[in-house]
């Protein structure tokens, strides 16, 4: 007879359960109605619903511009975080906190004032104008917009990590003759990179979802500046329920996709880099 | 390759960690910088190898100024207390590391590389560890490993801070006996960091002691132990007893007792302080007997070789603490109890200057 293995901590079984259960009914739930619901289309209709031009246009433009900002995110993220964490200066604390703001701020503010920034008439759009660079009512403006909703995310995964990084190693290093460019990407880079690589995966899913700061700036012209998010919304205000329902589900489908191939990504860079042993 | 260091000062603030520190390191020997935490020799290590800079003075490697190169232009190997060693790189990726960042033209090939980091390997006894990755090593392979890969670019002399800071008290003691036969094969001008003493004699072949930012005396093991040149080293080096007294004819004025000691040195009725190491102190139970001061037995530990006696001091020189050191044979024929009144008389003083 085998005695069941004594646990130290108390409340597995009940703290499992009730995982299990939050879990179904705020994400499983909600996640299978909209399958559901699509399964009303027929399978030639649903693949009609979304490969119509404008829809695949939409496709473009928000995993394009998600994926780029996410990247443009990891490299001054990591400059940011950097900074943060190796110098002192004034006002240190003041950018610090400044770097959540993007968490904080109603999406539709930060659209609005986005816009207004760089509308050809605003701040820094008048001043891009003449050097005929349109940013606002346009693909870049999504970009600019995804950007900055992204950014918190890589500064605050790659940071700790940073404060934790022994400057022993690179004084190791340099004393073994490396350059700095070296130290960095043969010492410092793959110390960083699992993090990085969650850091881009949040800041990536946090730009495919985004709705409230794009849609001011995006101009929201046809087959050029439309989100996918914005193509759901035009579904809805037509009371196209399943049609609505049949893009998310594409959406749905890539995310999961792209974060399963990011997370393999990272579990691979954990392993190369031996963390886990 | 020799190493010099002139009139070197520095400063943290207000904290001078180094005061005009001015040394000669011979070629090929095994220097130990010794002194207590903060004294400054971690700091004058790290200007060695250029990983700090000094507020002024100079740095002399090979009898070549060097205060000014960076450490990577250096040539010196440095190993660090918490070994350093990049965790995402396997052993051999560790060791092979300063030979794959040489530029394209000095640059090994692959194969030469892995020749001379098994050859290292074996040479810290470690080869069949290349696989591995640091979090599976213990320590002493760890510190071992971290030697190899300094040693792998050939440095011009080897800087060690505090090897063997981190490791248990067995291991530090296996590796520095293997540290030094390791100095005997290769007869690299070595400079090593310690607090601990018994570690800096043992291993080195000359003793650097330095106290708050200065050299205090500079000798093989032998010369430090045996002549003392400060009171700080003196202490430093091992247990110690010490009266505080005035110089009078032939002998110290302790309290109410006389210690009998010619110093030449000294004129009559200096004030002085002399030290005792615990095994030169005589432990007098006979009252029919003159000299030695006072003091009261507190305890008694007889494990071990020796025995140790803890004692309290009486009369002029009380509640200081004496300890005394005494063969099983001589703890037996004394036949101490705690409580019991006693006298101290030392075999042997080395006075200083009060």
């Amino acid at each position: 007879m085998s005695r069941p293995a004594a646990r130290v901590l108390p409340g597995f079984n009940l703290t499992l359960g009730y995982t299990l259960f939050y879990l179904s009914i705020i994400v499983l739930v909600p996640l299978s109605a909209v399958f559901i619901k699509t399964a009303s289309l027929g399978l030639s209709q649903f693949w009609d619903v979304v490969t119509t031009p404008r829809v695949l246009a939409s496709y473009r433009l928000s995993f394009g511009a998600s994926l780029l900002a996410a990247a443009i995110n990891a490299v001054f993220g990591l400059m940011l975080a950097w900074v943060l964490v190796r110098y002192r200066f004034p006002g240190k604390k003041l950018i610090d906190a400044l770097v959540d703001l993007p968490f904080a701020l109603p999406t539709a503010v930060a659209g609005i004032a986005l816009t207004a920034l760089y509308a050809p008439n605003g701040w820094l759009g008048s001043l891009l104008a003449p050097l005929d660079i349109k940013i606002a009512f346009g693909p870049p403006g999504v970009l600019v917009a995804l950007i900055f909703i992204g950014l918190p995310f890589v500064v605050r995964t790659v940071q700790p990590i940073l404060e934790d990084l022994d400057t022993e190693l690179e004084e190791a290093s340099a004393s073994l003759g490396a350059q700095r460019w070296q130290t960095f990407r043969h010492v410092i880079l793959p110390i960083l990179l699992p993090a990085l690589l969650t850091g881009f995966a949040l800041a990536f899913a946090r730009a495919v979802g985004e709705y409230g700061s794009v849609i001011f700036i995006a101009g929201n012209i046809p087959m050029v500046s439309e989100i996918t998010p914005l193509m759901i919304i035009t579904k809805l205000e037509q009371y196209d329920y399943a049609g609505a329902t049949a893009i998310a589900v594409v959406m749905l489908v890539f995310s999961f996709l792209l974060l399963l191939a990011i997370n393999g990504l990272q579990a691979w860079t954990e392993k190369a880099t031996g963390r886990n042993r | 390759m020799s190493i010099q260091v002139q009139n070197i000062h520095k400063a943290f603030g207000d904290f001078v960690a180094l005061g005009d520190v001015s040394l000669d390191f011979p070629t090929g020997e095994l220097v130990a910088l010794l002194g207590p935490s903060g004294c400054g020799k971690t700091t004058l290590l790290r200007i060695i190898a250029g990983l700090e800079s000094a507020d002024s003075g100079r740095v002399l490697l090979d009898g070549e100024d060097a205060s000014d190169t960076h450490v990577r232009e250096r040539h010196v190997g440095f190993v660090f207390q918490h070994y350093a060693l990049f965790r995402h790189m396997n052993v051999f990726d560790n060791v092979a590391f300063g030979l794959r960042m040489k530029p394209r033209r000095e640059r090994p090939s692959e194969q030469d590389i892995a020749g001379k980091v098994h050859d290292l390997l074996k040479l810290v006894q470690l080869d069949w560890l290349a696989d591995r990755f640091p979090a599976q090593l213990s320590g002493g392979q760890r510190q071992r490993i971290a030697l190899a890969r300094a040693l792998a670019v050939e440095p011009r002399v080897l800087l060690l801070d505090e090897p063997f800071g981190a490791l248990d008290a067995k291991v530090r003691k296996e590796l520095r006996r293997w540290l030094r036969r390791l100095h005997d094969e290769l007869h690299i001008t070595s400079i090593f960091v310690t607090h601990d003493q018994e570690e800096a004699l043992e291993v080195a072949d000359r003793v650097v002691l330095m106290d708050h930012g200065r050299v205090e005396q500079i000798g093989t093991p032998e010369e430090v132990y045996r002549q003392p040149a400060t009171p700080f080293v003196y202490g430093f080096l091992g247990a110690v007893n010490h009266f505080s007294g005035r110089l009078e004819g032939e002998g110290i004025r302790v309290g109410d007792a006389l210690l009998r000691h010619v110093a030449p040195e000294f004129k009559h009725g200096d004030d002085v302080i002399a030290f005792a190491r615990p095994h030169e102190l005589e432990v007098l139970t006979d009252d029919s007997v003159a000299g030695g001061v006072p003091a009261r037995v507190a305890r008694i530990l007889s494990f071990g070789v020796t025995a140790r006696v803890e004692l309290e001091g009486l009369n002029g020189t009380g509640n200081q603490h004496f300890e005394v050191e005494l063969s099983s044979e001589q703890a037996e024929r004394l036949a101490l109890r705690e409580g019991q009144t006693v006298r101290l008389n030392p075999s042997r003083l080395r006075v200083f200057a009060r």
